[in-house]
């Protein structure tokens, strides 16, 4: 039962997105995110909108949603963007009043600035949140962690606590919901008086959520002990995760993009950015 | 007496999702006291339903109206609705917070804005009717077992003398004593107070003891809306919806069929007796 409150993005679908190896886009979406930044060229640019427009139709996921991706982050934006122009020193000045000087570089720069931050976030969005469960995550990232464990990071502890606390994320945002219902209909008022009577108004919430999610972890524990759970020692995996020819390919496509803008840069300069 | 009543209650969760499925659809009835007993399958609307008579979740079209006014005619005066309507969740007894009983018995009186002696009083008398023993008033909500929970839940909500008085399936999960002690207690509440009382469950036989009325739902919408007798002798009607009849209405069902006719209106036990007994007689 989900409530309106979406914990989590991913959107069901069967794309090549959706199917490939959650490693892999782990891998390539940082590697993605490092090539916009290495773009300085607007030829390097005009390659990373392709591709990351042909990335967002491959994914069958309406573009309303990504805007959708944007919204909390719509701040940010702005902000930066303003800083730019408003800071930025040039050679063209624009306007000029009172302690402010725009600069056509400056207009430039955050414009670019600006299209970094959303390709950035469609880019996590494609490859990350919207295609892949939170689940497959942890897994995967459990298993790129694992290394680690040659120098005694508890990697598989980590990954089980992330698995866990994602799992109850929804439980809990109901069971909040349930107890703020009951608490609302003994007459409890959340929305009125000063700070301190607010926050007085949550103990009704917070105590029983606290107490419930103790007793919850509680019955988990007991259940894990219960099937023999001991931790990651000789534990396998029910399904192994496993690359293919698909997920190299992209793999591939990815590290050629790099590749491109890195040569569009030295070789096809247009506009050249220093940021 | 005071009466609810639902007017074409429609309403949807998460309406902005494509798939999003009706939990109510074009509701009507109406209750004048008494108790009424809301079965239907899980998932069938009973929780959406009760959640909507207090102003908890407010409908996307229909009218619900209490004593004969909209609740919603004054959006500001809600929390006046849910004084007077008072909802006892599933499973209450995951709700306390207090660190005594007393105090969380009082939650619901105190937010009325209700003095010191008449709190004191009110949380003693629902105590009472709760089958809690005055001693546990001052012990800590969770030191209790977990049926005690539940009664002390459910006095949280008598306390603040509710015209209608709605319970979730008050007791599921209790052992059979438990259940009749909760039940009992709610119906001696009624009778006493003359309060409207409307008990969702799924236990036909919890429903055919304490309940005058019943309204059976099926698919978010009302199948039926009639006496317990009239009801329980629909039993195939019922069970397509995939709900039962009590075992003593199949017990009079095999009877009839065997040739020994008690009538398929018989829904308790004591009530089958005087109906076998009768049947002796007119037999010598
Ligand atoms: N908070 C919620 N969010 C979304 N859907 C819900 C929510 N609560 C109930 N539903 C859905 O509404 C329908 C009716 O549920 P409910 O009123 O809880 O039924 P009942 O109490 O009869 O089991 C079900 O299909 C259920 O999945
Ligand atoms: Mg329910």
């Amino acid at each position: 039962m989900r409530s309106d409150i979406t914990f989590g993005q991913y959107i069901e679908g069967d794309s090549l997105f959706h199917r490939f190896d959650a490693r892999i886009k782990i891998i390539t979406s940082i590697l993605f995110i490092v090539t916009i930044f290495l773009a300085k060229s607007l030829t390097a640019f005009a390659l990373i909108f392709v591709s990351i427009t042909v990335f967002v139709i491959m994914t069958r996921i309406p573009v309303r949603m990504m805007i959708k991706a944007m919204k909390p982050l719509l701040f940010i934006i702005i902000f930066t963007a303003l800083i730019n122009i408003l800071w930025f020193k040039g050679d063209t000045l624009l306007v000029q009043f009172w302690i402010i000087s725009i600069y056509l570089e400056g207009i430039f720069n955050a414009g670019i600035i600006i299209f970094r931050i959303i390709v950035l976030i469609i880019a996590t969005s494609v490859f990350l949140t919207y295609t892949t469960t939170p689940l497959a995550l942890t897994d995967a990232l459990e298993s790129l962690l694992k290394p680690l464990k040659l120098i005694h990071v508890p990697v598989h502890e980590f990954a089980m606590m992330m698995t866990i606390a994602l799992r109850f994320i929804p439980t809990l945002i109901d069971e909040t919901r349930k107890i703020i219902n009951a608490q609302t209909a003994r007459g409890a008022d959340f929305s009125s008086g000063g700070l301190i009577k607010r926050a007085k108004a949550m103990i009704p919430i917070l105590i029983p959520l606290f107490v419930s999610a103790f007793r919850r972890a509680d019955e988990l524990a007991v259940a894990m002990e219960c099937r023999c759970y001991t931790g990651g020692e000789g534990r396998t995996k029910m399904n192994v995760p496993k690359t293919n020819a698909k997920d190299w390919i992209f793999f591939g496509v990815i590290i050629l993009i790099g590749a491109a803008v890195v040569l569009l840069n030295i070789f096809l300069p247009v506009y050249t950015f220093s940021i | 007496m005071a009466t609810v009543e639902l007017k074409n209650v429609s309403f949807t969760y998460n309406k902005s999702m494509k798939n999003a499925k009706k939990a109510l659809d074009d509701i009507s009835f109406r209750i004048e006291g008494g108790i009424t007993g809301l079965i239907g399958h899980t998932g069938s609307g009973k929780s959406t339903l009760v959640q909507l008579l207090n102003g908890l979740l407010k409908p996307d079209s229909g009218t619900v109206l209490i004593d004969g006014t909209d609740i919603w005619k004054e959006p500001k005066k809600i929390r006046d609705v849910r004084f007077k309507v008072g909802l006892v969740m599933q499973y209450p007894e995951h709700q306390l917070f207090a660190d005594t009983v007393r105090e969380d018995i009082g939650f619901g009186p105190k937010n009325m804005g209700l003095s010191k002696e008449e709190i004191k009083k009110r949380v003693e008398e629902s105590a009472r009717f709760a089958g809690l023993d005055p001693e546990v008033l001052d012990k800590s909500p969770f030191d209790l077992s977990g049926g005690q929970k539940r009664r002390v839940a459910l006095s949280g909500v008598l306390a603040m003398d509710p015209e209608v008085l709605i319970l979730d399936e008050p007791a599921a999960g209790l052992d059979p004593a438990g259940r009749r002690e909760i039940l009992g207690g709610i119906k001696k509440f009624s009778r006493e107070k003359g309060t409207c009382v409307i008990i969702v469950s799924h236990s036909m036989e919890d429903m055919a003891l304490y309940c005058d009325d019943l309204i059976v739902m099926a698919n978010a919408k009302i199948l039926m809306h009639r006496p317990c007798a009239e009801v329980f002798s629909e039993a195939e009607l019922l069970s397509s919806v995939g709900l039962d009849v009590p075992q003593i209405t199949k017990i009079a069902r095999l009877m009839q069929k065997a040739g020994a006719d008690i009538g398929l209106d018989v829904y308790t036990v004591d009530y089958a007796v005087d109906k076998i007994l009768e049947l002796e007689r007119t037999k010598h």
